[in-house]
């Protein structure tokens, strides 16, 4: 495996960067950032949105967003720094030297130019080769590497023709093709669904490995990141926190966030509890004087709310920015709070039960003959990759989508599909929670108004009664009172899913569909969703549909559940019976293809990134 | 309370002060400087148009005494006289009326009209959104003028049929304006939510929908009440609005063009007023629609 | 189209007041009223009309004038000539100069060229016409300057190309009219792409600005300037109406408004569904060009 120890002139080096805004009082988006990248090592730069971890990302290009420049530092490539270089030469020297593979290639691609033609011009324009004949090659030769087809007709096509994955792999070719001695992949896999995840990461590490390339994968995801990188570094509010070996910083953090981080990431095998961290992080010219940590942090003291730390060298390739550093460490190699067991579920009739369903959009078949069945007080998980049919599943239940066959019966009744056929009483009955809190909101009313409109429409309440009820629902939610006169614009993500799980809550369900409510919120705020969801059940004794893609987050939370493919359920019972010893191909193959911070650090002892994830 | 929703209260009480959608909308507009100017302009030309026939020396039709046409500036007329010898300056006052409430009016009633065509479209989908749309087609396919010149064919000019005529052209391009908010909107979730809930439809449109299309409505409503005025002042030079011997801006131009070269005020006055008024429309609208950009940019950067 | 020649026709039948009435005047006696009717073929019933009027259309026939009692097609015709000539050297100037006036704003965003010349079209977008073409008739033929003339006075069968003189100031009056808007949606368009992210991604791929911006911003581009330019002559379609008012320029504009005070139904109806008829086309041509320069498009039509 690759040297932790830096070689000479390591292939990156980052010092002392400082990125700020052009206007207003030049607030600063990250700064103090320093870390290097050997040749053929993968550096992990994680954080959570707003940590300013794809800002660093696009300074290694020598890159800055529009609004946005750099104050300070360097970014050296090979010895030279890049951000020292007239315009001209830092241009000339992107996609050569030092290259970029985009979030989003379908964006990232342009729409109006085959793929073939992409390929060349990421070649010609930095003169390789005397012919077209040369690049050609060249051309085949990446393609291969990344296993896409380099026939004329694949070159002939237009990025729209083809599927997430292989217009991944076309922007990972074109970052390749002229073998730079750099790249930064911004979350690249995002978007893919876990297998062409899997196969598109173990591309990355082979690639970087054969060609000796240093390479920085920018990512919100820990458990990728731990099967891929050899070091990780941890930003937070525009800071570093913590940059150390993978295992090593994982296994004993050394700093309070990466702990907090590390016990917030759902775990397969469910052992320990999900915890999340209260607060929200601060922006840029919000940040707080001292550590930028300090008020969500639970190791804090006087001292750390003056100056922000200075960082603490731990070993030669391992520092932490935090005054108890070692205080963190020691409590983070002792092991985790235990999970609590999830309540047994024993009941007699079924509070829903769907048969033979069998949903469509317009011509196209999503499910096919689907049976599924939710005890009363019990949640059951269905778990799917995207164009599983999950959600279709969900909105049929919920009454969102009319197009099916078969049947919906909610306490032995069957139900109309639409919510508008059915009967008030029963559409209180089951409530729905989107997954996006950025548009299930109603972003001109307030948070009292929009929880307590199902208050007025259900049980004709008004006045002081109605309010009492409202914030009991927002207590339950742990959200304090003052955000009712709010607007969901001035909410954070976490606190707005928390408002939407308020309005559903005060309707006074017996069954809560919950539609990938997590997924668009950053770890540790999905951690403490889950966390309420886990208590609302058992509190208040309702049955939960909670459907997701994410198979980690199940474990402390579902009793049940069904693993859906293609439109059917291709495996379905208790859950440590599933996931512990699934049945079906496809469980299994998901199961593995799960990248999973604890493989991760068993399977790689004490030193870097892990071996293959299969 | 948990510790949880503690931290999470102080960090929203830090977060800024408690602002409505609509105060925060109307405030960036202000902010801007062409908002401040527009609005200034247009108010004093509204003014003008009020309060102008109280002010007037002479009543609109009436020869001003011993004056000949075309007669310059004097003491007895500032402006001069007209090409029949009435006070330019009385008729200009007495002008503005017209093309106010004849604009104003075919606007107001053509966006209303088009906003519930739109949303009723935007909410059905499927075959009443493609009747209701193509309609609207049909009636975008006539430049405004020429429009209200065929129906104007048939009886000769009439006020309310200009009115009518404008409004009906008007319509459609609000229809759409509104219908495109509108889908945009009625895809979202909270919408969604609360046909979940079974919320009136009547209920869904007005409550949930049109407020949050308000934005993008107002700015074409004075997009539309710029054009209008232009419009309608172009059909009253062109002889199809107020007849002669009424007191109109648009018809005062045509009427006095010949005398240009002996007597430019009775044209110059009223170009210039209606000039500054489309103007001011104009500028007011683009004000309050690059509030509502920087607002929708600055509230997505903050996911 | 069919709809719309269905409401141009039905505008000018079903409102009181018919044709002969105004030709004849109030104190016409009903036998020659009568007479004129079977001439004119009102008394048939409505569809029949109808159907005589469409098929006369496309066969070339319009009917004749009731002002003076010629074929419509050859009032129109020379008339026709004179607007065609006018809208041509009009759109010559407007459409190139609207087309890089927004795309070189786009690129000079936020610079003080662009907040100039942004609040400039701004100006000028929001006034009417006639104003526009007043004020430079005040401007260059009477106060100011005496160069140029404010009215047209030309011979009948005599080419407009015999008269530069007076073609300056409608021109200049459509040119001042249209480019201000249509620069701005060019403006708008521009910025959207330059700020979308492939753009940003083949800087970061390195390319030369130059590179990014012909290769890669401008076919992308194209949509947009297509459509600009539709919109940039229907815009002037509606504009020569008033236009020719102002300056007595002999075009199918000034005829139209001739035309409908002299309540001369068959000329009304035949120019209205000229003019309609080349909006819908030029709307139809962007909507086609449109399809054609987006490889999505183009695609799902294989």
């Amino acid at each position: 495996m690759s040297v932790a120890a830096p070689a000479p002139a390591p292939a990156l080096e980052v010092v002392d960067l400082r990125i700020e805004l052009v206007d207003g009082d030049r607030e600063d988006i990250v700064d103090d950032v320093s870390f290097l990248v050997a040749a053929g090592e993968v550096l992990g730069l994680v954080g959570e949105s707003g940590s300013g971890k794809t800002t660093v990302g696009l300074a290694v290009l020598g890159h800055t967003r529009r609004g946005a420049r750099v104050g300070r530092g360097e970014v050296r490539i090979e010895g030279r720094d890049i951000l020292a270089l007239p315009a001209l030469e830092r241009q000339q020297l992107r996609g050569k030297l030092v290259s970029y593979v985009p979030q989003d290639p379908a964006s990232a691609l342009n729409p109006a130019m085959r793929i073939g033609g992409q390929l060349d011009e990421a070649l010609s324009q930095h003169g390789f080769g005397s012919s077209g004949a040369d690049r050609r090659v060249r051309i085949v030769e990446t393609l291969g590497e990344v296993l896409l087809p380099s026939d004329d007709a694949f070159l002939r096509r237009y990025p729209h023709q083809l599927s997430g994955g292989q217009q991944q792999r076309v922007a990972l070719a074109m970052a390749f093709a002229n073998r730079p001695r750099v790249i930064v992949l911004d979350e690249p896999t995002t978007g893919l669904d876990v297998t062409t995840q899997a196969h598109v990461l173990e591309t990355v590490r082979d690639l970087c490995a054969a060609h000796g390339v240093a390479a920085v994968y920018v990512s919100h995801d820990l458990a990728v990141v731990a099967t891929l990188a050899t070091r990780v570094a941890v930003m937070y509010g525009g800071r570093l926190a913590e940059v150390g070996p993978t295992g090593s910083l994982f296994r004993a953090a050394a700093h309070p966030y990466t702990r907090r981080l590390v016990e917030a990431i759902p775990e397969l095998s469910g052992r320990h509890a999900l915890v999340g961290i209260p607060g929200t992080a601060p922006r840029p010219g919000h940040r707080p004087r001292g550590c930028f940590f300090s008020p969500r942090c639970t190791y804090v003291r006087d001292d750390c709310l003056e100056t922000p730390p200075p960082t603490a060298r731990i070993s030669p390739d391992h520092e932490s920015r935090c005054l108890r550093h070692a205080e963190v460490m020691a409590d983070s190699a002792v092991a985790r709070r235990v999970a609590v067991p999830l309540p047994e579920v024993v009941a007699d009739d079924t509070l829903l039960a769907v048969r033979s369903l069998t949903a469509s959009y317009g011509q196209r078949q999503v499910l096919f003959d689907i049976d599924l069945l939710v005890r009363p007080r019990e949640c059951l998980a269905l778990v799917g990759e995207s164009g599983s049919g999950k959600t279709t599943l969900a909105r049929c239940v919920g009454g969102l989508h009319v197009d099916y066959t078969g049947e919906v019966a909610f306490r032995g009744q069957p139900l109309a599909p639409g919510a508008r056929a059915r009967e008030a009483d029963t559409r209180r009955q089951i409530q729905y929670v989107f997954q996006s809190p950025y548009t299930s909101l109603n972003p001109r009313k307030t948070v009292g108004q929009i929880i307590a409109q199902p208050l007025r429409l259900f049980f004709s309440v008004r006045g002081t009664e109605m309010w009492r009820r409202v914030r009991e629902a927002l207590e339950r939610v742990q959200l304090s009172g003052t955000v009712l006169d709010r607007y969901p614009h001035q909410l954070s993500g976490g606190e707005r899913q928390r408002v939407a799980i308020a309005r559903a809550l005060v309707a006074e369900p017996q069954l809560l569909i919950c539609d990938e409510v997590t997924s668009a919120l950053d770890v540790s705020v999905q951690a403490a969703i889950v966390d309420v969801l886990a208590e609302l059940q058992r509190e208040l004794h309702i049955g939960l549909l909670f459907v997701t893609h994410n198979l980690a987050l199940i474990r402390t939370l579902a009793q049940e559940v069904a693993v859906m493919s293609e439109g059917r359920i291709v495996e379905r019972g208790p859950i440590d019976t599933v996931l512990d010893s699934p049945q079906a191909e496809y469980t299994t193959r998901l199961l593995a293809d799960t990248p999973s911070l604890e493989a991760a650090l068993a399977a790689s002892g004490s030193g870097g990134g892990a071996p293959t994830v299969r | 309370m948990s510790d949880l929703a503690a931290a999470e209260t102080a960090e929203v009480g830090r977060a800024e002060k408690r602002t409505r959608p609509w105060r925060v909308l109307m405030l960036t507009a202000w902010a801007q400087h062409r908002t401040k100017i527009g609005l200034g302009i247009t108010l004093l030309l509204v003014g003008i148009a009020l309060i102008g026939p109280f002010l007037a020396p002479y009543p609109p039709d009436q020869g001003v005494e011993g004056q000949l046409p075309f007669a310059q500036p004097s003491s007895d007329a500032w402006f001069g006289t007209d090409a029949i010898g009435r006070d330019v300056l009385s008729r200009f006052l007495w002008g503005g009326i017209s093309v106010l409430i004849l604009a104003g009016l075919s606007t107001a009633i053509g966006v209303s009209l088009g906003v519930a065509v739109g949303l009723i479209a935007a909410r059905a989908r499927g075959k009443l959104d493609d009747v209701l749309m193509r309609t609207m087609d049909v009636l975008l396919s006539f430049p405004q003028i020429v429009f209200a010149l065929i129906l104007a064919a048939t009886v000769g000019p009439n006020l309310w049929l200009l009115v009518g005529a404008v409004a009906l052209t008007t319509m459609p391009r609000a229809a759409r304006v509104a219908r495109g908010a509108a889908v945009e909107i009625v895809q979202r979730d909270f919408v969604r939510a609360a046909e979940a809930i079974g919320l009136p439809r009547r209920q869904i449109l007005f409550g949930e929908v049109l407020p949050n299309i308000a934005s993008p409505l107002i700015v074409e409503t004075t997009l539309r009440l710029t054009f209008n005025v232009a419009v309608v002042a172009g059909l009253s030079f062109l002889g199809f609005g107020l007849q002669p011997p009424a007191a109109d801006w648009g018809l005062m131009i045509n009427e006095n063009r010949n005398g240009l070269t002996l007597q430019p005020w009775p044209v110059l006055l009223p170009v210039i007023a209606i000039a500054l008024l489309t103007i001011g429309t104009s500028l007011v609208g683009d004000g309050i629609n690059r509030a509502m950009i920087g607002i929708e940019r600055g509230s997505r950067g903050s996911e | 189209m069919f709809a719309a020649s269905l409401i141009i026709f039905g505008a000018t039948q079903a409102l009181p007041g018919d044709a002969a009435r105004s030709i004849l005047g109030r104190a016409a006696q009903p036998e020659s009223l009568a007479a004129l009717r079977h001439q004119l073929g009102l008394d048939k019933p409505v569809w029949q009309q109808y159907w005589e009027w469409i098929s006369g259309v496309f066969s070339g026939d319009l009917g004749s004038s009731l002002a003076n009692g010629l074929a419509v097609t050859d009032v129109l015709g020379e008339r026709l000539l004179y607007s065609s000539f006018l809208m041509l050297i009009a759109a010559a100037i407007s459409i190139p100069f609207g087309i890089v006036l927004g795309a070189v704003s786009a690129r000079k965003r936020d610079s003080a060229f662009d907040q100039t010349a942004g609040v400039a079209t701004l100006g000028l977008a929001a006034l009417p016409e006639f104003v526009v073409g007043i004020t430079l008739a005040v401007l260059f033929s009477t106060t100011v300057f005496h160069i140029l003339p404010s009215v047209v006075v030309t011979e009948e069968g005599v080419g407009p190309w015999h008269y530069p003189k007076e073609f300056v100031l409608p021109v200049l009056t459509l040119v001042i009219a249209v480019v201000p808007y249509t620069s701005r949606i060019m403006r708008a368009s521009t910025v959207e792409i330059l700020e979308s992210d492939f753009v940003e991604m083949a800087r970061l791929k390195g390319l030369s600005e130059r590179r990014v911006l012909w290769r890669h911003a401008v076919p992308n581009a194209l949509a947009p300037t297509f459509q600009v330019t539709a919109l940039n002559l229907a815009y002037l379609a509606g504009g020569i109406v008033v236009v020719e008012t102002v300056f007595n320029y002999p075009g199918i504009g000034s005829l139209l408004v001739e035309s409908v005070r002299a309540r001369d139904m068959p000329t009304v109806q035949a120019i209205a569904l000229l003019i309609t008829g080349l909006y819908v086309v030029l709307n139809l041509l962007a909507d086609l060009a449109t399809i054609l320069v987006s490889p999505r498009l183009r695609t799902s039509l294989e």
